[in-house]
């Protein structure tokens, strides 16, 4: 393992016992961290040779033996001291030209890594950037999970692209796409994703790789349609279903948490006016005035209290439940694709059976194409597998984070109005 | 607080019933009854209590009693009743005076007016009030027979007081402003208070939704199913907590409505003062303008320009007769008038004495009771928290 580098707060695996407690002070928020964590009370180790669905590893075929360097890399990862590779995206910055206006994030990296010529690099990327790098990743891994970008376009149309809100929400998103990527054995040695990491000038890298597509063509390439599948692999089906229910559920409680939200910026609004008629009170009385308006002020302090839960919500809450959504759906697209390439292969081997000429020897088509299938099936296990514990934990995390904030925000309000009990109590010849 | 009633006798509203029966206009109507028990307090507590008295009365039993008291005693600030319409309503409340949780209240709040009348020392010592308690048949008719409606002063008269009266007492003035500004402010924070528990109440079923989804989410989840699914009963436990706790607030309103109608009694008594003051006034303009009469009568002269002076020079002078008559009428109604200033004077006096000892009194218990009111809200908030 490398030299530790300096501890980034918001990248690189951190044991839940490490991260900080959302309680203490922290800019960036809990860090999230995608790899798995031996520190889980149930046996990760378990999970290490077993795929979700409980079925032994195949070592027999050659495509197994890339699922098998998967393991021994995540084996390396759960250590957490082989960390090599740090990435941050912050800074943003608006820029004016002529012809239009725009973002700018900065992302910088960190690393030891041989494949990377410095071992810091800090480069200026805009979001049509992070886009280009995520096409380029699902053309030159079809059979991996490529993290969801945040939405491109503004759904609600009135939001201003330009807002902070807005930009600091995207940055995070950003952020944690890079970092869902980093973090990936396979994904973060892509060669587009280390041009994306250092290059200066990334347009003409991008020119560059127009024309060296069109020359000498992807070297995976993959058949889509016309193949209808004819059963699919169980495992395969029963992730499909799961992922229908849980986008389902994610997008009911999406909206359960706005409309949420919506009702404690009303109740809000009441209860700004509520504090003040109390003060209006203070002022007519005489003995009453001091409590009168100490019960203002505990009013405005609850106020406060409540306005940081909203914010914490909006701003934590909803696009964990947002990059979930958009995750299951391009992972349903990935599923789909499998399914494409298993029936291509299964409508060769079919042919071939009818045949019956080359018997004995069964022909490099098609098994090529069972190359294929087993490929696409061992990543994506291993992406699934890597998927679901990322998920857990991001849930965990997530529940976990948002029981605080509103345990936060009760004792908040407790403090508040405990403190004017004394001073309720207080006689006037004690004073 | 001495000879109060309240420490000679344990007064109680301890239930309420739905009656049936006929009305004034022989139509059948339902209305609420409530019984009162009040038991003597024994001063040697032997172990051994009392028997309990109890008599049944409806709401307007009660309003005529305190219709009563407000005309027979101005200068006391009297109790207020607990509000006749559900008043201040928020969307889960129901406005329906047969709701059972507005009978409750209302039956506390009669039970307090109770408490409160007889533990004032002027009130406590009243012969009808001590009957209210303790008669069952006849009150209304005994009530009646003392004739107070005929003392109760016109809104009119009170009214056309307030304008014109010419050197109102600045105290009263003071407190008459106080009352109107504190009746102001407390109908505007029960309003808002209103509208808070209304908006309190979305959120918090609001999050009752989330007891079904993580309840669903948890059935397809492996590992994280548990988690979930106790995520989700909380939530339930949560939306369900707000019945409760808006609930008690309820009766932090109702005390704050108390004096909210207190204000009202206060005012009563202001205009009350108003209006005695006027007629004090107008007492004394009367006597000098006879005065003025008699003198001009005496010695011929006209001082100023009357009607009387017109008509004696169109008409003729009078007869020294008619004259000395005159004069003699005046000088007995003078005489009438004087006193009459005389005893309206200490009549004022006096009042403005019992009123104002009256009106620190108030001042006292209001002071006390809104703190520990608000004593109370916090307590109950904090406790909200900690849920």
């Amino acid at each position: 393992a490398a030299g530790t580098p300096r501890p980034l707060p918001s990248s690189g695996p951190k044991s839940l016992r490490e991260m900080p407690h959302p309680l203490a002070t922290s800019s960036m928020g809990p860090a999230l961290s995608p790899s798995p964590d031996l520190l889980l009370p149930r046996g990760i180790a378990d999970k290490d040779l077993s795929l979700p669905s409980g079925t032994p590893v195949d070592t027999s075929s050659p495509a197994s033996s890339s699922s098998l360097l998967n393991r021994l890399q995540l084996d390396d990862d759960l250590d957490g001291e082989t960390r090599d590779l740090f990435v941050t995206v912050d800074d943003p910055k608006k820029h004016v030209c002529t012809m239009e206006t725009y973002i700018t994030y900065r992302v910088t990296t960190k690393t030891t890594r041989a494949e990377f010529d410095l071992p810091e690099y800090s480069v200026r990327r805009r979001y049509q950037d992070f886009d280009w790098l995520r096409n380029k990743l699902e053309e030159s891994q079809p059979t991996h999970l490529i993290p969801p970008l945040p939405e491109k376009f503004v759904v609600k149309g009135v939001v201003d692209r330009f807002s902070e809100e807005f930009v600091e929400t995207r940055r995070k998103a950003l952020d944690k796409f890079l970092k869902r990527i980093t973090d990936h054995p396979v994904l973060s040695f892509n060669e587009h994703f280390n041009v994306f990491l250092t290059a200066k000038d990334l347009n003409a890298y991008k020119k560059q790789g127009m024309a060296l597509l069109s020359k000498m063509g992807e070297s995976v390439k993959y058949v889509t349609g016309g193949y209808k599948l004819r059963s699919r692999t169980l495992e395969f089906a029963a992730i499909g279903e799961y992922l229908d229910t849980f986008s389902l559920k994610l997008g009911t409680i999406d909206r359960i948490a706005q409309r949420i939200i919506k009702e404690q910026l009303e109740y809000l609004v009441e209860l700004r006016e509520y504090g003040p008629v109390y003060s209006t009170w203070g002022g007519l009385e005489v003995e009453l005035s001091e409590p009168l308006e100490g019960v203002s002020a505990c009013i405005g302090n609850c106020c406060t209290a409540l306005e940081e839960l909203s914010e914490d919500m909006t701003e934590d809450f909803l696009p964990v439940l947002r990059e979930y959504i958009l995750y299951s759906e391009l992972m349903k697209n990935v599923l789909k694709k499998r399914d494409q390439v298993q029936a291509e292969y299964e409508a060769k081997l079919e042919a071939v059976a009818l045949k019956k000429e080359d018997r004995p020897k069964v022909p490099t088509d098609v098994e090529k194409c069972q190359d294929r299938v087993e490929c696409f099936n061992a990543d994506l296990k291993a992406d699934l597998e890597r998927w679901q514990n990322n998920k857990r934990q991001d849930f965990r995390q997530l529940l976990m984070g948002m029981a605080d904030k509103n345990i936060q925000y009760y004792e908040k309000c407790l403090t508040a109005w405990e403190s004017i009990i004394p001073l309720l109590q207080d006689k006037p010849e004690t004073k | 607080m001495e000879d109060c009633l309240v420490k000679k006798m344990e007064i109680t509203v301890s239930e309420a019933e739905k009656r049936t029966g006929r009305n004034a206009m022989n139509m059948q109507e339902t209305y609420t009854a409530y019984l009162i028990e009040t038991r003597a307090v024994e001063s040697q507590g032997e172990g051994q209590c009392a028997p309990v008295d109890s008599l049944w009365r409806r709401y307007s039993e009660f309003e005529l009693l305190r219709n009563y008291l407000t005309v027979t005693y101005p200068h006391v600030v009297v109790p207020p009743l607990p509000e006749k319409r559900a008043d201040f309503v928020w969307h889960k409340l129901s406005a329906d005076n047969m709701d059972p949780d507005f009978v409750e209240r209302r039956r506390i709040g009669l039970e307090n007016f109770l408490l409160r009348v007889a533990a004032h020392p002027v009130l406590c010592l009243d012969k009808m009030f001590y009957s209210f308690l303790t008669q069952e048949g006849g009150w209304k008719e005994m009530v009646n027979e003392t004739g107070f409606q005929l003392k109760a002063d016109s809104r009119l008269k009170a009214l056309n007081a307030t304008f014109r009266v010419k050197n109102p007492d600045k105290r009263f003035t003071e407190l008459k402003h106080y009352s109107d500004e504190l009746q102001s402010v407390i109908s505007h924070l029960l309003r808002v208070r209103a509208r808070v528990a209304d908006r309190l109440y979305g959120v918090y079923k609001v999050h009752g939704n989330y007891g079904r989804v993580f309840s669903e989410w948890s059935a397809i989840e492996k590992e994280m199913g548990d988690g979930l699914q106790s995520a989700g009963h909380h939530m339930d436990v949560y939306a369900a907590s707000i019945d409760d706790i808006l609930e008690e607030e309820e009766h932090y309103a109702d005390q704050l409505k108390e004096y909210l109608f207190y204000a009202e009694a206060l005012r009563a008594v202001c205009r009350k003062h108003e209006l005695m003051q006027y007629e004090l006034e107008m007492a004394a303009q009367d006597l000098t303008s006879k005065k003025q009469q008699c003198e001009e009568l005496a010695t011929g002269t006209v001082r100023t320009f009357s009607l009387k002076g017109m008509t004696s020079k169109l008409f003729g002078q009078e007869t020294p007769e008619q004259r000395e008559a005159k004069i003699r009428i005046l000088e007995e109604q003078i005489q009438e008038g004087e006193e009459q200033l005389k005893s309206k004077n200490l009549e004022g006096r006096d009042f403005v004495k019992s009123a104002w000892a009256d009106i620190e009194r108030f001042k006292e218990q209001k002071n006390h009771d809104l703190k520990e009111a608000l004593i109370s809200y916090a307590v109950m908030q904090i406790s909200m928290c900690k849920k």
